[in-house]
């Protein structure tokens, strides 16, 4: 992981000039008794995918959904290109909740379950916030709607309402929806895991074409081929906090921490089918 | 007995401008009643307690009064506070409001009911407040509850027969104007019975019409 100064954080921003597309700082969840992250930090880089593994339980859905706020973190930091999400300039003030959708605006996320809207069809599904949160030209949205659904391989579905299609479409339009308001990052929560295994490849293909064309990313998976492959680093995350993170070469073949090493063991065991990527 | 029918036939435009007046107060009041309803369903649904907890005992509370009690407090009550409707106005009012309250309790029932994912997925995409509760929260909920808007509509239509006590010239008060002109009750009264029985028709084939469109929507 790239270091970056610690004087940083007493002066509230980052100091680089330009800053990360997402830095977390000491992060901090507890829902009731239940500490569920503790002190987690991590970096990305502009057109770098950053992958999220660890057992269940782990805290990694939480951890993404503190990134845009759906949980509002108990403690610590996350800055969106230098800016402090959840807090006005100053770091006293919550955001409104304007304010705070605005940010969200600028965040892509795919959901485990895909939630489409299922009153809307796909091309519904995928103009929908650009109209009515972004409020662009219609006409100007629909191409734009029409250039993801060509590349995300179902132009032929435009019409159709999200019930009539697969798991593995839905994602697809799930990520072509997110992908319309043009985020500067992209989120993953666990985006295969509800698939049937012959459909797992597929939303695979999509989300390795865009870390490749730049996308930053952040993916929470269970998906080791994926993170293998496609991520520029992992951060393996155990009982809310990180364990390690390394890049995927030397995570899967060194891991340091003995956690990492008994999880990819049991992945190991449980993988030894060739992957489906 | 043909003979009463015969009767009442001869006025049937009586009957007719009653039914008109009917049908304009329930579609009226019906549409006000959904409005009423959503803005209700979004304070119960509300985070605030504040908010919440007056609006739920305004709701439980209207839903406990006599409708008819709640038309004479609307007609002869409020003109003491200085508040002065006209009969036709002032059935409409009490239409809607009491209806309101019915109708919000149903849309919150269906909010609740509906996947958190949606929302969530809604407010990751930058969504907030009218917008998100405008265009995503309420069309399926909508969608969802239904055949339960149906029946509150024949409900309303039901109701608004008893509006012929503050005079408003509606389906039951031109049937009963004609049975005591001519004393044809039995005649008279089954000929506005077949009407209301005609309009509730109507919602019903709507709803079941509305219900094969929403069916690909869910």
């Amino acid at each position: 992981m790239t270091s970056h100064s610690e004087a940083s954080i007493f002066a509230g921003a980052p100091v680089a000039a330009d800053p990360p597309v997402l830095e977390v700082r000491n992060l901090c969840k507890r829902f009731a008794d239940h500490q569920v992250l503790t002190d987690v930090s991590l970096r990305v880089t502009k057109g770098k995918t950053v992958c999220i593994l660890g057992p269940s339980g782990s805290g990694k859905s939480t951890l993404l959904r503190c990134l845009n706020w759906l949980e509002k973190p108990d403690d610590g930091f996350v800055f969106l290109s230098g800016e402090r999400i959840g807090y006005r300039p100053g770091g006293r003030v919550p955001m409104s909740p304007a304010e705070l959708a605005a940010v969200r605006a600028r965040i892509g996320m795919v959901f485990q379950h895909f939630n489409l809207w299922p009153h809307l069809t796909v091309l519904g599904n995928i103009i929908e916030a650009p109209i009515h949160v972004k409020h662009l030209p219609r006409a100007e949205v629909i191409a734009d709607a029409e250039r993801l659904l060509a590349k995300v391989g179902l132009s032929d579905k435009r019409d159709a309402y999200p019930a009539r299609l697969s798991g593995g479409q839905r994602q697809r339009v799930a990520i072509a929806r997110a992908l319309a308001m043009r985020p500067e990052l992209m989120l993953f929560d666990e985006a295969t895991s509800a698939l049937d295994p012959e459909l797992v490849g597929e939303v695979l293909t999509v989300m390795e074409e865009l870390a490749q064309e730049g996308m930053t990313m952040v993916v929470v998976t269970h998906e080791m081929g994926f993170a293998r492959d496609a991520a520029d680093e992992v951060v393996f995350l155990d009982h809310g906090r990180v364990i390690e993170s390394a890049e995927p070469a030397q995570f899967f073949e060194r891991p340091q921490s003995e956690r990492a090493q008994q999880f990819l063991q049991r992945f190991g065991r449980q993988q030894s089918r060739p992957s489906g990527v | 007995m043909t003979h009463e029918f015969a009767i009442v036939w001869a006025h049937r435009d009586r009957l007719f401008a009653g039914l008109a007046n009917t049908v304009g107060l329930v579609v009226l009041s019906s549409a006000i009643a959904l409005l009423l309803g959503a803005v209700l369903a979004s304070a119960l649904m509300s985070q605030s307690r504040a908010v919440q907890r007056p609006t739920q005992w305004l709701v439980d509370g209207m839903r406990c009064v006599p409708f008819l009690l709640l038309a004479y407090i609307v007609y002869y009550g409020l003109p003491e506070l200085g508040i002065r409707f006209d009969n036709w106005t002032a059935g409409l009012c009490a239409l809607a409001i009491y209806n309101a309250a019915y109708i919000g309790e149903i849309l919150r029932g269906g909010w609740a009911s509906l996947p958190s994912g949606y929302i969530d997925a809604a407010h990751a995409t930058g969504f907030h407040g009218a917008t998100l509760y405008r265009r995503i929260i309420l069309p399926p909920v909508i969608l969802a509850v239904g055949p339960v808007l149906g029946n509150q509509m024949i409900q309303i239509i039901k109701d608004s027969a008893f509006l012929m006590i503050i005079a408003v010239p509606e389906l039951t008060h031109a049937a009963s104007s004609i049975q005591s002109t001519y004393y044809v009750p039995f005649a008279a009264f089954i000929a506005a019975v077949a009407l209301y029985w005609a309009l509730c028709r109507v919602v019903e084939l709507s709803v079941a019409w509305l219900e094969r469109r929403a069916q690909p929507r869910r």
